[in-house]
């Protein structure tokens, strides 16, 4: 039955013979588990491709729905949350696969004579994987995905003479970043990449199908059949790969920030992590030497890349004998490496809570004073009686949300407007904000409580929320020490004459609440 | 033997990469049917919305009532104009009909000639209480949710109706 099946298809379209030609390809002897990793990441582009096109399914690509529709995707859709997280390290994988399949031609010499047109296609494939990172980043309308854009169009704009135009091809005006350039790496990252690197994948496996697997320099045994020996191999390493892509995507949450606001002048932009290396070594050059570190530089090394097979011309040897090139590949990995790690290091922390205004960081203690987290989860996977806020979007209306925390959190002491502030809080939570709930620290939540009791943001405004007649607390622990602020709440003329705010006597527990959270303002 | 143990090791190869290949099939698309099939978490109730007035209404004639209402539509909230046919049937008593004909969904409209509900496409009618008199159409008209306070009459969600 099943024979005459294939017989009828291989009468029709040669298929059978084309598979079979396919897998009982003759390959060295010496091929073997160092030669995996082309399959694997070929397989990473299917998991980008199938992911991808998933969230495509439910994603509308124009800010700001964007946003709300990944925000959609991840708290309304099953397996959302894994579907987009698949994608979101599937893309890191990649690099990483890549990367290893680079460095495995690279030290084992395969680049050479005549395969040193497979070797400069494959380079390309690894700019066009760059390229989708890129391209990518930009697409969930965060903070984070807006201002890592803004800082690569900044740096491209600064090409000599060419500029101004590579930014005008991003659909950016003066650096400004916006629904054009939105559609223009959208269109890139869906429609005009994925087939090129199709295409260019063909013709990469075709020409490793024209010259064969790279063997070693001294063959001794007869060749082996690609399946299933080979193909076995190939499986086990994808399965190896795909495992920890499912166990990232499953347990490390990938946040979804507040939408991309061009005028939050405090975020901080950081890159991809893979593009960490080049943002720190743009930091070695300054002014006019900026251009060595953003172009001369990284265009220096892809065309050593592409000029590999041409530099390195000897016959082929033994691993053990490439001495010179794993001395390359260390010197290049150490830099990368620390250039990696310094700008993991020097990237400022913000916690969560320290964007928020005093009646957000306020509600964070009407939560704890409610005790809204016996029946609420607030960090992913904790599983209660009711919703878990980590996973879920709060769509209630305000009048809503007050009846519900008046009828289950009554008598707790919380007034009616600490409900309605609380309200107001939930329906701006977000992946990023609601980790403040937990970790926000209780003297600083006590000292915001404080502050919203005496009202103070009257005169005083903190992270632009608040009065003008004072000055913005922002900063204020950098301006003043502990001695001077703790002495200016109890006679504020004495350290400021003509000062028109009234003395507060705090108790020393009180106080030490109310500086902790002082300290806590950053600028 | 040899023969033979080269046969089993062969096999053994091809199953394990079935069954590697299962499971990541596995792993991708149960996830995926989720994804695609299972409707959204929240299942939003409208509010309800003052259509009418009900002083304004004369029993057993239905007015057309033109309503903006706010809709969870995916990812958006929506405002948009909705239509009701809008029956008085006692002195406290409002049924409202949804204008959807049941057939393939034209909009139905009162006759108030012959006293049906008729809709244009495929010449279904309905009688005043929403029933099928004639035509294609499967089941009465949809009814939304009615509330009555005072002269306000509040519409809710539509409810369908049942089949026959
Ligand atoms: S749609 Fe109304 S009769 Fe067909």
């Amino acid at each position: 039955m099943i024979n005459s099946v294939l017989d009828c298809v291989e009468d029709r379209t040669g298929a059978v013979s084309g598979v079979k030609h396919f897998l009982y390809e003759d390959i060295p002897a010496s091929s073997g588990w160092h030669q995996v990793l082309g399959s694997v990441a070929m397989f990473c582009f299917l998991v980008q491709v199938v992911t991808g096109i998933l969230l495509a399914l439910n994603y509308a690509p124009t800010p700001p729905d964007a946003h709300a529709s990944l925000r959609f995707i991840l708290t309304e859709l099953t397996s959302g949350r894994l579907i987009r997280g698949l994608h979101h390290w599937g893309a890191s994988m990649m690099i990483v696969v890549v990367g290893m399949h680079l460095l495995q031609t690279f030290l084992w010499g395969a680049y050479k004579k005549p395969r040193e047109a497979t070797w400069m296609l494959g380079v390309i494939l690894l700019l066009l994987t760059l390229g989708f990172g890129l391209t990518g980043y930009l697409l969930p309308w965060d903070n984070r995905a807006y201002w890592g854009t803004v800082v690569t169009t900044q740096i491209t704009a600064k090409a000599p003479i060419a500029g101004p135009y590579i930014l005008r091809l991003m659909g950016s005006e003066d650096g400004n970043i916006g629904v054009q350039t939105f559609a223009r790496f959208y269109g890139a990252h869906v429609l005009l990449l994925p087939p090129l690197m199709m295409m260019l994948i063909g013709l990469h496996v075709f020409l490793v199908r024209k010259h064969g697997v790279a063997p070693a320099p001294v063959e001794t045994e007869p060749k082996k059949k690609f399946f299933p020996g080979q193909v076995f191999k190939d499986t086990v390493a994808i399965f190896i790969m795909f495992s920890i892509l499912f166990a990232l995507a499953t347990m490390v949450r990938v946040p979804l920030g507040k939408i991309a606001d061009p005028t939050d002048t405090t975020y901080i932009p950081r890159p991809e992590w893979y593009f960490l290396f080049l943002f720190q070594l743009l930091k070695f050059f300054e002014g006019p030497l900026e251009i060595i570190g953003s172009m001369v530089l990284p265009g220096v090394a892809v065309g050593l890349l592409f000029a590999t097979p041409f530099i390195d011309r000897g016959a082929a040897i033994k691993l053990r004998q490439r001495t010179f090139a794993i001395g390359i590949v260390l010197f290049a990995g150490i830099g990368w490496a620390s250039l990696t790690f310094a700008a993991m290091r020097s990237t400022p922390h913000k916690e969560p809570y320290q964007s928020f205004t005093a009646e957000e960081v306020a509600a964070v203690g009407s939560f704890r004073q409610g005790q809204c987290w016996q029946c609420h989860g607030v960090t992913p996977g904790d599983m209660k009686a009711g919703p878990n806020l980590a996973d879920i979007a709060v769509h209630e209306e305000r009048d809503a949300l007050v009846a519900h925390f008046q009828k289950n959190a009554g008598n707790r002491g919380l007034k009616d407007l600490q409900f309605r502030q609380l309200a107001t809080f939930m329906r701006k939570l977000d992946d990023e904000s609601v980790v403040a709930i937990a970790s926000t620290p209780i003297n600083v939540v006590s000292g915001a409580q404080l502050y919203m009791k005496n009202n103070c943001g009257v005169c005083h405004s903190i992270n632009s929320a608040g009065g003008k007649s004072g000055p913005p607390l922002n900063g204020v622990a950098k301006r003043r020490d502990r001695t001077w602020l703790e002495g200016h709440f109890g006679d504020p003329q004495k350290f400021s004459p003509g000062s028109m705010m009234p003395a507060y006597k705090f108790e020393r527990a009180d106080m030490d609440s109310m500086l902790a959270y002082m300290e806590t303002l950053k600028d | 033997m040899a023969e033979e143990t080269l046969e089993k090791r062969r096999g053994f190869l091809v199953g394990s990469i079935a069954a590697m290949m299962g499971t990541i099939s596995a792993a991708l698309g149960l996830p995926a049917l989720g994804y695609l099939l299972v409707p959204g978490r929240e299942k939003k109730k409208s509010d309800w919305i003052e259509a009418a007035d009900l002083s304004k209404l004369m029993v057993n004639q239905p007015e057309q009532i033109i309503f903006n209402r706010v809709r969870r539509d995916g990812w958006k909230l929506v405002t948009e104009k909705a239509a009701a046919w809008v029956v008085k049937t006692g002195e406290q008593q409002v049924v409202a009909f949804s204008p959807v004909c049941t057939h393939l969904g034209c909009a139905v409209s009162w006759n108030s000639g012959d006293k049906t509900f008729a809709c244009p496409c495929h010449t279904s009618s309905f009688s005043p209480d929403g029933k099928v008199i004639a035509g294609p159409a499967p089941r009465p008209l949809d009814r939304f949710d009615v509330r009555v306070d005072g002269i306000k009459v509040m519409l809710g969600d539509v409810k369908k109706s049942a089949e026959g």
